[in-house]
């Protein structure tokens, strides 16, 4: 049996428009997929590139980054310092191997509740057809090679074969 | 057996400039000698594997181990040092986070053997041979360490204690680090012994830095006539000084070179790459995609560039295949 794959996506909202339009969601009833953890920041332009890391190396098959729309941001430059970091690492991410539909950047205002709905649900299903990232259990399977050998030094007995001579 | 504290150098997947920077301790290197008794060191001394195997376990007082670890042959002597010595020094980029031979973990393991075995240009081996890890000829078994998956740093191997920076690490850092062991003056395990503060800080261009870059493209150093006075990012060099922990002082830099980055992170930061791009593509002078596309094309090689020495433990580790 195989359990159904439900895309876990980590969502960095930031606090003056699309935190504001994800509440205008709620109160508006709008329903969307449950697959996303919202994080609110103060502004898009404090997420951190390594944020993005970290959450895809802990597990997370998709993130969103969801800020001001341009020349709306509360801090008037935060959004642009964004956009900059995140198009570079778009390409560092593929250059990665974590393909162009798992991160994704949009401008939402306070005032798109619709927007933070269509959002979700796309990215939930474009996550769903691309399927797990699992990294926490890659690295797990990457690091097998390198168990066995521990154990037969650390037992410090008499090996079957010697690896060189 | 001597009474002086025994010391082991090791090299695995590394290209002998470790080795280099400890004869660069120069007439330094006598005083060292003088205080230890060194039982293994294969780029200038003849041990044995089974010297080292024969020591009871925790006898070696500290292990330098230099290279990032590709083989199980030199997992095999990380795993066994570590089993003999109290103290390991993770020692010098690659050891510490890869360093150069973890760009390799662009590419999978098949993808390598097949380039270097068949398609890379100048190869003649019309029978597609490749290394096997054992064979036999005429009854006689020969064995070859196996390569692993991926390039892995020591500490993602074995316990380290402490971590010696740099392409390679500078003689003043390592002097005072075996100055610090022999005294019996040790940090907290885990201390990267360089100073916790980025490059910049001991830039002597340090003050012709703005506080905004406004950079409209990046140039590579041979395509440019570069200021020596003037802060290398200003002048649209990739310096990964502010992503990079100081220690060497800005020798680079001091050379008219921007800073490559082999003295990996701070303390403070857990991806050096990702860092270097938050902290500098902020600055750039367009506000929109096309423009901002074309200021990044100035770097053709992200991964290449900003994780030069540091891909294995960048948070990704390796690229998916």
């Amino acid at each position: 049996m195989t359990e159904k794959f439900e895309p876990r996506i980590v969502a960095f909202f930031c606090n003056w428009c699309t935190y504001t339009a994800a509440d205008l969601a709620g109160v508006s009833r709008l329903k969307y997929a449950p697959n996303v953890r919202v994080i609110r920041v103060m502004c898009s332009g404090r997420v951190d590139p390594q944020f993005v890391l970290d959450a895809f190396a802990r597990g997370a098959d998709g993130v969103l980054l969801g800020g001001c729309h341009p020349g709306d941001c509360h801090y008037a430059e935060g959004n642009y310092k964004t956009l900059r970091r995140m198009r570079m690492l778009e390409r560092m991410l593929k250059g990665m191997g974590i393909y162009d539909g798992r991160f994704r950047l949009e401008w939402i205002s306070g005032a798109e509740g619709d927007k933070v709905r269509a959002v979700v649900n796309e990215i939930t299903e474009k996550v769903r057809a691309l399927g797990p990232l699992d990294m926490p259990g890659k690295f797990k399977e990457w690091d097998k090679e390198i168990e066995e050998l521990e154990a037969h030094i650390n037992q410090g007995g008499p090996r079957k074969e010697k690896l060189h001579v | 057996m001597s009474d002086k504290p025994a010391v082991a150098f090791y090299w695995c997947a590394s290209c002998g400039g470790c080795e280099e920077a400890v004869v660069d301790l120069a007439e330094d290197i006598l005083k060292v000698v003088e205080a230890v008794d060194i039982v293994l060191w294969p780029v200038a001394m003849d041990f044995k594997k089974s010297d080292i195997e024969a020591r009871p376990d925790k006898s070696i007082a500290a292990a330098f181990i230099n290279g990032a670890v590709r083989t199980s042959e030199q997992e095999e002597w990380a795993r066994l040092l570590r089993k003999k010595s109290r103290v390991v020094v993770s020692f010098g980029a690659c050891a510490n986070s890869g360093g150069i031979p973890a760009l390799a973990n662009q590419f999978g393991k098949e993808q390598i053997l097949k380039y270097v075995y068949e398609d890379c240009p100048g190869v003649d081996n019309p029978g597609k041979t490749r290394p096997k890890v054992k064979s036999v000829d005429e009854g006689r078994v020969l064995t070859l360490p196996e390569l692993h998956g991926m390039v892995r740093s020591l500490d993602q191997v074995i316990d380290v204690e402490y971590y010696l920076p740099g392409c390679p690490p500078t003689p003043k850092l390592i002097m005072a680090a075996v100055q610090a062991l022999l005294a019996g003056k040790l940090p907290p395990k885990g201390t990267v012994l360089s100073p916790d503060i980025a490059l910049c800080e001991e830039c002597r261009r340090k003050d012709s830095k703005p506080s905004d870059l406004s950079l409209t493209g990046f140039k590579r150093p041979h395509q440019v006539q570069i200021d020596p006075e003037k802060c290398l990012l200003a002048q649209g060099l990739v310096c990964m000084g502010p992503a990079t922990r100081g220690g060497c002082e800005a020798l680079c830099p001091g050379g008219n070179m921007p800073c490559t980055g082999c003295f990996g992170p701070t303390s403070r930061v857990k991806d050096q790459g990702a860092k270097f791009v938050s902290s500098v593509f902020s600055n750039i002078a367009p506000k929109d995609e096309k423009g901002i596309d074309a200021v990044l094309d100035g770097i053709p090689d992200p991964i290449g560039t900003f994780y030069r020495y540091g891909l294995s433990k960048s948070l990704l580790r390796r690229k998916l295949n």
